[in-house]
């Protein structure tokens, strides 16, 4: 049992260090420096923005379309920060790896932690959008801190997944790359879910990344954004998605804890 | 079993390589239908059914040429590497790294690389500020402490490196080969931790090619080499054994000509040269070969330490000695013999061919073949003579 708690303790301590350490590094010698991980999403915004509303003209019908909008990117810029930005972490920490023995899923905690204080901070922002836009909060906005833990979860088991693959396979980060391009665009991002195939649109929203962004839109932004039961017209499906997320996680977990005794002779 | 520190009962261990070494998807489809048998050959056995206990508060030495097992086995204990057979068991806290100054990023300022490293090493902030001004103080780093380690000498990072290592608090300490890095300075203070650390029975394994270390400091030693576990003993045993190793085999040859520099009009020249150190005498072969007829030529050679230090020489005109005429095309061997008084370390030789004239050279050849002589004592000269000592 104190084995146990001086384990948890070092874990802790080292995970702390760690988010610190990425945060000192990621943003020395830039002029603006953590004002970066704002602006970047937001100037990904107005350019979709401005094409979506000005060009093409999509987001005509959606109440509240900037925010919504904005909501969507945020939301799916942490979970490829979480998933691509983890693939390659293992193995870059090699050197580190090579020489002392501690837990391995720091590293990967360390690397989405940082995910995590981003998407904070840029919750904040949608937080202004939504007052500037004069969004109708109602009480079931109280309940989004429940889609971020499921995001956050279902990243963190890709992230765990991918990371330990790509130290025997270096092939995953070409892979990833293609999978998420792909999935941008299968997921309602940029455009409402009403101008899909309602068949279409029940495939895509079994992805937990699309069931959660519009549950987080419908909860913040508009009840008139569809959520996956208004799709299929029943609660219950909501364990599909929901069972994807765990079934990731307890195949992730497994992997990563096989693979990990082997990090320091594969990296 | 409460007294040992480190059981290690039968342990083995293979790396595997792959032909690419970091796998791809690709060779993981083709190594499925391909003969599985390829790929069993590139099984490299660092370690062979390997079994020693050490116990609690022993300084441990392990030995073993270059490539012998002992750093993967060190590994194998922090736990870094798993046994593919055998079993470890630590009891007591260990520490976990094998290095100095694990984590350093020459990115970060020496501050920032202190509480880094002490996260390594199962600090947390409030620990590491406690102690921060003896860390600074002990590593003589006061005014740096804010620069960036990428502008720190490499003897500063070692300095602010062993600072940090010796504020773990652990049972049970691996140190391996920190004393091949530093000054004489530096050194001193790493002697004097190791006392420190005998002092407070400390468990201690230590990984060294330093025989004269790991007699001074071990209680136990073992010999690794070629994978397996050879001798284990007292320090003293150990050490000569490993002495050994270098005097049974030290027959180098130079295969490849260009060996080191070479000048000379080539009238005759060096094929091969070859030595072969012994105990007690050396034997340097060489045979030449003449692309002109020659005659009353000049054979000569030096020997240098490794610090490029001119220890002795001779040539065929000081020894008074006649070379044998040689016709075009005609080959000779030649034989130099004289008493091993070198002391621990290597060397080279260079050798030349001139005319009788002393100033015409018909081959030069620098660095032409190194040398490796190992004692089981240590001197600071070059020669290490046997002397004797009688006191009235």
């Amino acid at each position: 049992m104190q084995n146990l708690k001086q384990r948890y303790r070092y874990s802790t301590i080292l995970l702390k260090q760690l988010v610190k350490t990425d945060f000192k590094l990621r943003y020395q010698g830039s002029f603006l420096g953590y004002i970066w991980s704002l602006l970047r999403p937001l100037a990904i915004f107005v350019i979709l923005y401005v094409v979506f509303t000005k060009f093409l003209d999509v987001g005509r019908d959606v109440p509240h379309y900037p925010v919504y909008l904005l909501l969507g990117i945020i939301l799916w810029n942490f979970f490829v920060e979480v998933t691509t930005g983890s693939v390659s972490v293992i193995v870059s920490k090699g050197d580190l790896i090579r020489k002392i023995n501690f837990p391995k899923y720091v590293i990967i905690l360390s690397n989405s932690f940082s995910a995590l204080i981003n998407l904070t901070l840029n919750m904040i922002i949608v937080a202004l959008f939504m007052y500037l836009n004069k969004v109708d909060v109602r009480m079931v906005a109280l309940t989004f801190p429940i889609f971020i833990v499921e995001l956050f979860i279902f990243s963190l088991a890709l992230a765990f997944f991918l990371s330990a693959a790509f130290v025997r396979f270096r092939d995953i980060s070409y892979i990833w790359d293609v999978v998420m391009q792909g999935a941008f665009y299968a997921t309602p991002i940029l455009y409402p879910l009403s101008k899909v195939p309602l068949d279409a649109a029940k495939i895509l929203m079994l992805n937990p990344v699309a069931q959660i962004i519009q549950d987080m839109r419908y909860v913040l932004v508009t009840d008139k954004a569809q959520t996956i039961s208004s799709v299929y017209g029943t609660q219950s499906i909501r364990l599909v998605p929901l069972s994807i997320v765990l079934g990731s996680v307890i195949i992730a977990v497994a992997y990563f804890r096989a693979r990990s005794r082997y990090f320091a002779e594969e990296v | 079993m409460d007294d040992f520190a480190i059981r290690v009962q039968n342990v083995s261990k293979n790396f595997h390589y792959t032909s690419g070494r970091a796998g791809t998807i690709k060779s993981l489809l083709t190594s499925t239908f391909k003969n599985s048998e390829v790929a069993k050959k590139d099984v490299q056995h660092a370690l062979t059914d390997v079994s020693f206990d050490i116990k609690k508060g022993e300084f441990f030495g392990i030995v073993g040429r270059n490539g012998s097992g002992k750093s993967t086995l060190l590994k194998m204990i922090a736990g870094i590497y798993q046994p593919n057979s055998g079993k470890i068991h630590v009891s007591g806290k260990l520490v976990p790294f094998i290095e100095l100054g694990v984590g350093f990023n020459p990115e970060l300022t020496g501050r920032e690389n202190v509480y880094l490293n002490g996260a390594l090493l199962g600090f947390s902030r409030k620990e590491i500020e406690a102690q921060y001004d003896e860390i600074v103080e002990f590593a003589e780093l006061g005014k740096f402490m804010d620069q960036q380690l990428k502008n720190y000498s490499s003897g500063m990072q070692v300095r602010l490196a062993f600072s940090m290592a010796v504020r773990a608090k652990a049972d049970v300490l691996l140190i391996d080969e920190v004393l091949a890095v530093g000054d004489a300075d530096f050194q001193r203070k790493c002697f004097d931790y190791f006392k420190q650390l005998k002092h407070d029975e400390k468990t201690v394994i230590f990984v060294s090619h330093d025989m004269e270390a790991v007699r001074q400091y071990c209680d136990r030693a073992v010999l690794i080499e070629s994978s397996k576990l050879i001798l284990s003993g007292s320090p003293e045993k150990v050490a000569i054994a490993y002495t050994r190793l270098f005097n049974s085999d030290t027959k180098q040859d130079a295969t490849v000509k260009n060996n080191g520099k070479r000048m000379g009009d080539r009238k005759v020249y060096y094929d091969t040269v070859s030595i072969t150190v012994n105990e007690k005498t050396i034997d340097i072969k060489q045979t030449i070969t003449a692309e002109q007829p020659v005659s009353n030529y000049v054979l000569g050679l030096r020997i240098k330490t490794s610090a490029g230090q001119q220890v002795a020489g001779t040539n065929t005109t000081i020894m008074r000695s006649k070379t044998k005429s040689l016709d075009k095309g005609d080959s000779s061997t030649i034989t130099w013999s004289f008493p091993n008084v070198f002391s621990d370390g290597s060397y080279n030789i260079d050798v030349v061919i001139t005319h009788e004239d002393g100033v015409t050279v018909h081959d030069f050849w620098e660095d032409a073949q190194p040398f490796t002589v190992r004692r089981d004592r240590q001197v600071a000269y070059a020669i290490d003579l046997d002397f004797d000592i009688s006191q009235k």
